[in-house]
């Protein structure tokens, strides 16, 4: 039964993968061991799909991978399973925090965390400009400087007030708009 | 009911607009959640973040489930979480069926190009704003600093580093309660 099969690999994956979507790649990495879903080499291109698509990238992974392996059920079943252990745990964890948020322990233990998680989140940004405006070659790190040009210009802009008030996907549009028209 | 619905197409759409791993939605949950909806505060965002870091799953699930509990308890969680999946399953089982060559079409690959740029931008936009309001004072700074060096040069598990902060924070309330 695929789909048995499929809700208990995807199930493990969104219990075991701690730290977003990408922590869920090397538990996908290891189905096509197991499984005749998918070869490696066409998770690869999963992969590059998920990421250059809207929604976030673990979803989207499960996703494709479910599709792959028994069609649109197949889907589901994979993309449900994934955030069924996320939903119970996080609902225990909120009921929690409910009740000691006002904690004076809880609250230094956040204030230590804040802190540390802005330093992960900056780290993250980090490695993503990394493998978006910097090019792997057999010399290292190529820099992309139109890329890392129109990065900083649109850096800078959004310093202005009043162009930090337009919503995200007036940039992002401008950015696709951008992209054709420079061949990024 | 009005509720759930609204849960449902806030983070439908906060699914729908985020380009890349669980962070990107960071600039998108900000807009949505902290400006218009006004749910929780940008401290809070991060707090829910630091949860999502050290859980397992996807942190926009995460982050959608935590602020739908809030808003409409269990099933408000079920509803947002839902939401934050929607606009993936029906996009990549649009792409996955009919366009087997998408990522062989060049304008598609120029326009994602220049998206994958602004994210960057955006990115960077919102860790400012962020590390603003983290770090409040020299310790917090210290964490900042100790948590990006140890992140770039170490293999340490985030698990690891955020409940060592948390512990640094409980040490150092500590203290300052006994000085007083």
């Amino acid at each position: 039964m695929i789909y048995l099969s499929l809700f208990y690999e995807f199930f493990k994956i969104g219990l075991f993968a701690v730290g977003g979507g990408m922590a869920t790649i090397p538990f996908l990495m290891e189905l096509p061991e197991k499984y005749a879903w998918f070869t490696t080499s066409e998770l690869v291109n999963m992969i590059a799909v998920s990421e250059s698509t809207p929604g976030p990238i673990g979803i989207n992974m499960a996703t494709y991978a479910g599709y792959q392996a028994a069609g649109v059920l197949g889907a589901f079943t994979a993309t449900l399973s994934l955030v069924t252990p996320a939903i119970i745990i996080i609902i225990i964890i909120a009921k929690f925090l409910e009740n000691f948020s006002e904690n004076p322990t809880v609250k230094a233990a956040f204030y230590g965390i804040r802190p540390t998680v802005a330093a992960l989140i900056g780290y993250a940004v980090f490695q993503l400009i990394k493998v978006t405006l910097f090019a792997v070659t057999a010399s290292g790190y190529q820099p992309d400087f139109t890329g890392l040009l129109v990065c900083a210009v649109i850096f800078v802009l959004l310093q202005w007030p009043k162009l930090a008030k337009l919503h995200p996907i007036l940039w992002l549009l401008g950015g696709a708009a951008a992209g054709i028209i420079l061949k990024l | 009911m009005k509720k759930l619905l609204e849960l449902y197409f806030c983070f439908f759409k906060i699914g729908g607009l985020t380009f890349g791993g669980g962070l990107a939605a960071l600039p998108m949950l900000k807009r949505e959640i902290v400006q218009n909806k006004q749910w929780v505060d940008e401290e809070e965002l991060l707090d829910i973040y630091a949860i999502g870091q050290c859980t397992p799953g996807i942190i926009a699930v995460n982050t959608a489930t935590y602020i739908g509990y809030q808003q409409a308890r269990s099933i408000g969680g079920i509803v947002a979480t839902l939401g934050v999946i929607s606009p993936s399953l029906i996009i990549i089982l649009i792409i996955a069926a009919l366009l087997s060559n998408y990522m062989e079409n060049e304008v598609l690959l120029h326009a994602f190009a220049g998206i994958r740029i602004v994210v960057c931008a955006l990115m960077l936009n919102t860790l400012v704003s962020i590390a603003r309001k983290g770090i409040v004072d020299k310790l917090g700074f210290l964490l900042f600093l100790v948590t990006f060096a140890l992140a770039l040069f170490t293999p340490i598990p985030t698990v690891l580093l955020v409940i060592a902060a948390g512990l640094a924070g409980i040490i150092a309330k500590r203290k300052e309660g006994k000085r007083r």
